[in-house]
């Protein structure tokens, strides 16, 4: 526990260390302010509310996330400290989840970054900051979820951009899963039950109720296993993986 | 006690490491020999716990590697090949890293990280990332993280590749001053370094030991022990004059000089005998020494013989 709390903030400072984080956050920041904005006609909608914010996130995210993901172990790999961090002596799924948690610390850092949005719609108007701190919490473990998926595809490769593309691909099946774009794609005659499970594993049907505000535990849950599933597979990737 | 058990390591359908057993004691610094992609560095590898062996078994003063890995590699300070570090960090860093992960808080901390640092002379570097520093440099940052927690096991996989020769002086010294109650396991192709500073040599060849003793019990097994290099000034041939002793186990022609020879001995010293008889017979000898059995004659036959018995 202890070393799971010195590799997070191990990873973190790294991400500090370089240009990374400040890119990521200033990227991030940049285009979510076009995407609301200008995509999501925050003005001309003329509700007090973050739903045009919120609502651009999975797609946001498909792109962003991956980005951080996709060193998490493919440069351990690629430079060889995978074999200086696995000799010392730390736990496996300290590793797996200290480098997991700093990348998503660093998605949470870019997030809170986003106030003044939330000032901005306080000042406009009087929404429902429950609602408002419930898609806070919902988009933030989604994010989970993407990077979750990336340290996965980080640990197949030890080349970063096929990690990145391994992650955007599997991460946008995830997204439209839930979306009408794929359920639609089934035939007439696929049993409801098939369609709903489908539906059920996707991205935006948990995201969706979340950010309407309702913070359902099975959302939560949902999440939670999603990302505990995907680091499972990490871990059992990289002690798969490390011999070549 | 480093004990290691019919150790076997494949990957895929390739054998690295073949039914290896030995052990390795306190005090003992040994050396690990072998062409290139003789199982040395895969052996290394299992031995600190980073790959898991296909058969057999690795225990580090009695602990399992596979067992109780924590335990185990608490012992072990590793230098893997290349020595790989955090580039993204400076020196202190990523030294105050390793010092935490090992369990080293506030002034030991501190102690322990000035200490290495004053041990490898690093600190010029201190405060530089390490992806900026120069090879010597970054193989001295390994090393110091590799001896921060005074370990008992030290395994050094090739650790003066791509230094200068002071360097590689300055680190023999450090691995001789580290030896004396530990376990040092240092993998190197330089057979120089061995005689340097090793206690015992191993030569593996195909993932098998070929050869295991002293460095003078090795260089005995080879065939220019004992033997006696004369340079002639005129005509002689030796190897009549020496048909009908015993001692002697044959000449050898110098492929280069064609007045040199070397007199093989059959197994005892026969620097005097071979004087003696020079000067009975009033031999034209210009230089005459004794040449020690070099490592690398004894690396070239066992690792040689063991290839024309896979071919046969």
């Amino acid at each position: 526990m202890q070393n799971l709390g010195i590799i997070f903030r191990r990873e973190l400072m790294g991400y500090f260390a370089t240009p990374l984080a400040y890119v990521f956050i200033v990227i991030f920041l940049i285009t979510n302010g076009i995407f609301t904005f200008e995509l999501g006609g925050f003005y001309a909608r003329g509700q007090a509310d973050l739903m045009p914010f919120f609502g651009f996130h999975p797609w946001l995210y498909l792109f962003m996330v991956p980005a951080i993901a996709m060193a998490l172990w493919a440069d351990e790999r690629k430079t060889g400290t995978i074999e200086l961090l696995l000799t010392l002596p730390v736990k496996l799924a300290d590793a797996v989840i200290g480098k997991f948690l700093a990348a998503w610390a660093l998605t949470g850092i870019a997030l809170l970054l986003t106030f003044p949005i939330w000032i901005t719609v306080n000042y406009l108007g009087d929404p429902d900051n429950g609602v408002i701190l419930a898609s806070y919490i919902g988009s933030w473990f989604m994010a989970g979820a993407y990077l979750a998926i990336g340290s996965c595809m980080s640990a197949c490769t030890r080349n970063s951009v096929i990690a990145f593309i391994l992650t955007v691909s599997i991460c946008f099946l995830f997204v439209i899963m839930g979306s009408p774009i794929l359920l639609n794609a089934f035939p007439d005659w696929t049993p409801q039950v098939i369609v709903d499970a489908v539906a059920a594993l996707g991205f935006l049907t948990h995201f969706d109720s979340i950010s309407k505000g309702v913070l359902d535990i099975r959302d939560v849950l949902y999440f939670s296993v999603f990302i505990a599933a995907w680091l499972l597979a990490s871990a059992i990737v990289i002690e798969i993986k490390k011999a070549n | 006690m480093i004990e290691i058990r019919n150790l076997t390591r494949k990957f895929d359908q390739v054998v690295a490491v073949d039914d290896l057993s030995f052990e390795v004691r306190e005090g003992e610094v040994l050396g690990f020999l072998g062409p290139n992609g003789a199982g040395k560095s895969t052996t290394m590898k299992v031995i600190t716990g980073f790959l898991a062996p296909s058969a057999g078994s690795v225990t580090i003063d009695g602990f399992d590697i596979g067992g109780q890995p924590l335990e185990a590699k608490a012992l072990i300070g590793y230098l893997p090949e290349g020595a790989p570090c955090y580039g993204d960090m400076t020196t202190v860093e990523f030294l105050r890293f390793i010092a935490r992960i090992r369990g080293f808080r506030g002034e030991e901390a501190d102690r322990r990280i000035a200490g290495v640092m004053r041990d490898v002379a690093l600190k010029t570097v201190a405060h530089q990332t390490i992806e900026t520093l120069s090879k010597g440099f970054k193989r001295r940052v390994g090393l110091a993280q590799a001896i921060l927690h005074d370990p008992k096991v030290l395994i050094l996989d090739e650790p003066t590749d791509g230094l200068d020769p002071n360097q590689k002086n300055q680190v023999r010294e450090l691995i001789r001053n580290l030896a004396r109650d530990k376990i040092v396991v240092v993998s190197t192709h330089i057979l120089e370094e061995v005689t340097a500073v090793c206690t015992r040599a191993i030569i593996i060849d195909e993932g098998r030991i070929v050869a295991d003793g002293t460095p003078a019990e090795l260089e005995a097994r080879s065939r220019y022990h004992h033997a006696v290099e004369v340079r002639l000034a005129g005509e002689l041939d030796l190897a009549q004059e020496l048909a009908d002793v015993a001692e002697v186990a044959g000449v050898e022609q110098d492929r280069l000089d064609e007045a040199s020879f070397t007199i093989l001995s059959a197994g005892k010293p026969i620097f005097a005998r071979i004087s003696e008889l020079a000067q009975q017979r009033q031999w034209p000898v210009e230089e005459f020494h004794v040449r020690r059995g070099q490592l690398e004659d004894v690396f070239r036959t066992v690792t040689e013989e063991a290839n024309r018995r896979e071919a046969a």
